[in-house]
């Protein structure tokens, strides 16, 4: 009887700045290492804070160790007059799909979306212990790492990969970084021996502070703000089950499910920029996705170059956006992570007008 | 573009009490859900996507409750998203959750906010020193009560009107049986005595720590068609937000808060707020912000809203009655107390308020404010489908 999803608004991605990601950035506010991303995507879109019919930000107290710490950075935002704004207490990937979200529903043709994150003033392994079930899982403070390598043991026990698979994605990300010039490591790192076996060094993500911003926009507005607007073609989040052991760690079920709503089986796509912070959960997510070689993975280098936490989500889909918009990639895939062993994933399909069409 | 019109076709609460020793955190949120899922005659494979919020991580010491929680919210091999904005959330959240069904990204939807302050201790939680921040001085009515203060000399509002709105709304909470506080032995006379907090706010005239949740389903029209009980159908929502402080800024009647009301009641076409609204469901954690908030929403003229506590207007049985249900002050699990305000509003439009219905209420706003008075989320509902 309800005439069920009519055409939906186009929007899209028209402007992405992130920070250069560093390991540690004391001389720096959570807002001050803002700052300037806001303003840069701002600058390139032309548009005010006034100008922006809503915005959306990700960011954890946990890292920032205080109640309510998004509050400072909307200070810095310049909600005044008032705005129209939410918040998510998630990686800012998450905060973007709710701006789509929001844009879809009519109310806003505009979107200012950001995320960031200080892992640098606190143990980041221990603190993310905390993410986990508070009763069973969390007082045993299996930490961020320890729970990567045990999924990373259970797929070279399923033949699925080895040390040597698992070098390789690591070479590959450094060097790929080595052209971006806000990843924290650009070369790849020498092997420091086991983290946690079998993860090695150069396995796992650098810790790093960070921030990152993205205008959406939609129809129209996006071709105006816009040489070449990222259009989100689909975009659909998925979780699993929480504890790691009910849950098939070789595999991402919530990524492909995510995957196949947003359309990206649909057509092949040419780039993915996958939030895999440890080597093996890239092996995971290419499998989950079908991904063949003909596929750019990462190449931004990844969260293996720079992690921001809260950020690193939202940095994929910024970096799969920018390439659209510079002409790189004509069809992309952004994947997002969030929780342990990739309990929750996102994933969007990016799509650029074909050259020399400016679109309807 | 058209939005799907939203309807609340499931109402679910716990009992809001000081502890719930009984429950893990999973539990309570899971009894608030399945509550909301027996009241739409609905299971947890009819839910496309579940939205929780609250308040801040601390306050359970569990970073990031959404992973969690996916198992206990039936939300695996789905959608869940996690909303915060401070003590606005429940709103915010269930704003965030309408919207998908207004965007037709799905069709039905659980969304959730909940608190169990018996985890920690929320006063503290939010006294945090912070390096070059100006401190909240033991807890938030530590930073509410000089607003209050500023009221009283702005409005000349006489010194018992705060006591009045606690009375009533402790009165009120008698009849909900979700309420935390039940003091059946409440005078007048002894809210007058409590002992002062922080001046000119009373013990009686403060919100409890409660632990809770609220949960509600929410649906598109053909949802709506099949619920088995009358849907309360989204009029209007919004939210705005202002910074915590600036020079200029108006601690007493923000402008986020008047922006967010006006934006309201543009969408539901509401031009007299005091004449069109048949009840309120205000965020009211201190009494006095009552007689604030009524003017802050256009239902007084400025300087005014303490006369429509006084009259008795705001009662139970009163022309405009302000929070049936005993409202914060009777029952405040944090991230949970501005979905309860919206939840309320819309069991009023259904008629399935119990004991504390208000007769006849056919519209109903639901308020959440948060932060330094900056963050305010609000909807309107209606016994009718809006008509555009």
């Amino acid at each position: 009887m309800t005439p069920q999803a009519p055409p939906r608004r186009d929007v899209a991605i028209v402007a992405f700045a992130q920070t250069r990601c560093r390991r540690r950035t004391d001389e720096l506010s959570e807002v001050e290492m803002l700052m300037p991303v806001l303003h840069e995507v701002l600058r390139r879109t032309g548009l005010k804070t006034g100008d922006i019919g809503f915005t959306c930000s990700g960011s954890s107290d946990y890292l920032a160790g205080r109640a309510f710490s998004f509050t400072m950075a909307l200070d810095g935002v310049g909600a005044w007059p008032p705005i129209s704004e939410s918040h998510v207490e998630m990686d800012g990937a998450w905060a973007l799909y709710e701006a789509w979200v929001r844009l879809l529903t009519g109310e806003a043709d505009t979107a200012l979306v950001y995320a960031y994150g200080k892992s640098s003033p606190g143990a980041l392994r221990k603190v993310l212990t905390r993410q986990l079930d508070p009763y069973y899982l969390a007082p045993l403070w299996p930490d961020s790492v320890a729970l990567a390598a045990l999924q990373a043991q259970t797929l070279i026990d399923a033949g699925r990969a080895d040390e040597a698979a698992l070098a390789a994605v690591a070479a590959r990300s450094r060097t790929a970084a080595a052209d971006n010039p806000r990843a924290q490591l650009t070369a790849p790192t020498l092997d420091g021996g086991y983290v946690v076996a079998p993860l090695r060094t150069a396995d796992c993500p650098p810790i790093g502070d960070g921030a990152a911003a993205v205008v959406l926009a939609a129809g129209d507005r996006a071709r105006r703000l816009c040489p070449r607007p990222a259009w989100i073609r689909g975009m659909d989040h998925r979780t699993e089950a929480h504890s790691p052991g009910v849950r098939d760690l070789t595999d991402s079920p919530s990524t492909r499910q995510a995957a196949e709503r947003a359309g990206a089986f649909d057509r092949p796509v040419d780039t993915a920029e996958l939030h895999a912070p440890f080597t093996s959960q890239e092996i995971v997510l290419r499998t989950a996705l079908g991904l063949d070689d003909r596929v750019a993975v990462n190449p931004s280098g990844g969260a293996l170059a720079a992690n921001p936490m809260m950020a690193a989500g939202l940095i994929r889909l910024g970096e799969a956006a920018a390439r659209i918009g510079r002409g790189a990639s004509d069809r992309a895939l952004a994947h997002a992570t969030s929780g342990p062993c990739l309990q929750q994933n996102l994933v969007a399909v990016l799509e650029g007008d074909p050259e020399g069409d400016p679109g309807e | 573009m058209s939005r799907e019109p939203v309807a609340v076709v499931g109402v679910g609460q716990t009992r809001h009490v000081a502890a719930r020793r009984d429950v893990s955190i999973a539990g309570l949120v899971r009894e608030a859900a399945a509550r909301a899922l027996e009241d739409a005659e609905l299971t947890w494979t009819d839910i496309d996507a579940v939205v929780i919020g609250k308040a801040p991580d601390f306050f359970e010491g569990l970073m990031m409750p959404e992973l969690y929680l996916a198992d206990a919210l039936g939300a695996v091999g789905k959608p869940i998203l996690r909303v915060h904005t401070a003590g606005s959330v429940g709103g915010s959240t269930a704003l965030v959750a309408a919207n998908l069904v207004a965007a037709r990204v799905h069709r039905t939807v659980l969304t959730l906010a909940f608190e169990k302050q018996s985890e920690s201790n929320a006063m503290w939680g939010l006294s945090l020193p912070v390096p070059f921040q100006q401190p909240l001085l033991a807890g938030a009515g530590g930073f509410f009560a000089p607003h209050v203060r500023a009221y009283m000399r702005r409005s000349g509002a006489p010194d018992t009107v705060g006591a009045l709105v606690a009375y009533k709304d402790r009165r009120n909470a008698l009849k909900n049986p979700c309420a935390h506080l039940h003091e059946n032995d409440i005078t007048l006379e002894k809210v007058m005595a409590s002992p002062m907090l922080w001046d000119p706010i009373r013990y009686s005239e403060t919100c409890p720590s409660s632990d809770g949740a609220c949960a509600m389903v929410l649906a598109d029209r053909a949802g709506a068609a099949r619920s088995p009980r009358p849907p309360a159908w989204v009029h209007g929502g919004a939210m705005r937000s202002e910074p915590t402080m600036f020079a200029g800024k108006d601690f007493v009647s923000p402008q986020a808060g008047r922006d967010c009301s006006a934006d309201v009641y543009r969408q539901a076409g509401i031009a007299e707020p005091r004449r069109e609204i048949d009840a309120a469901e205000i965020y009211v954690p201190f009494s006095w912000y009552e007689p604030m908030w009524l003017e802050n929403l256009g239902f007084a003229e400025v300087g005014e809203g303490w006369k429509l506590t006084e009259s008795g207007v705001t009662e139970l049985d009163g022309d405009l009655p302000v929070n049936p249900s005993g409202g914060v002050l009777s029952a405040n699990p944090i991230g949970a107390s501005g979905m309860i305000r919206f939840a309320e509003a819309a069991l009023q439009v259904r008629g399935q308020a119990g004991e504390h219905q208000v007769d006849g209420a056919r519209r109903a706003l639901g308020h959440a404010y948060g932060g330094g008075s900056q963050f305010f989320a609000m909807w309107l509902v209606g016994d009718r489908p809006p008509d555009r």
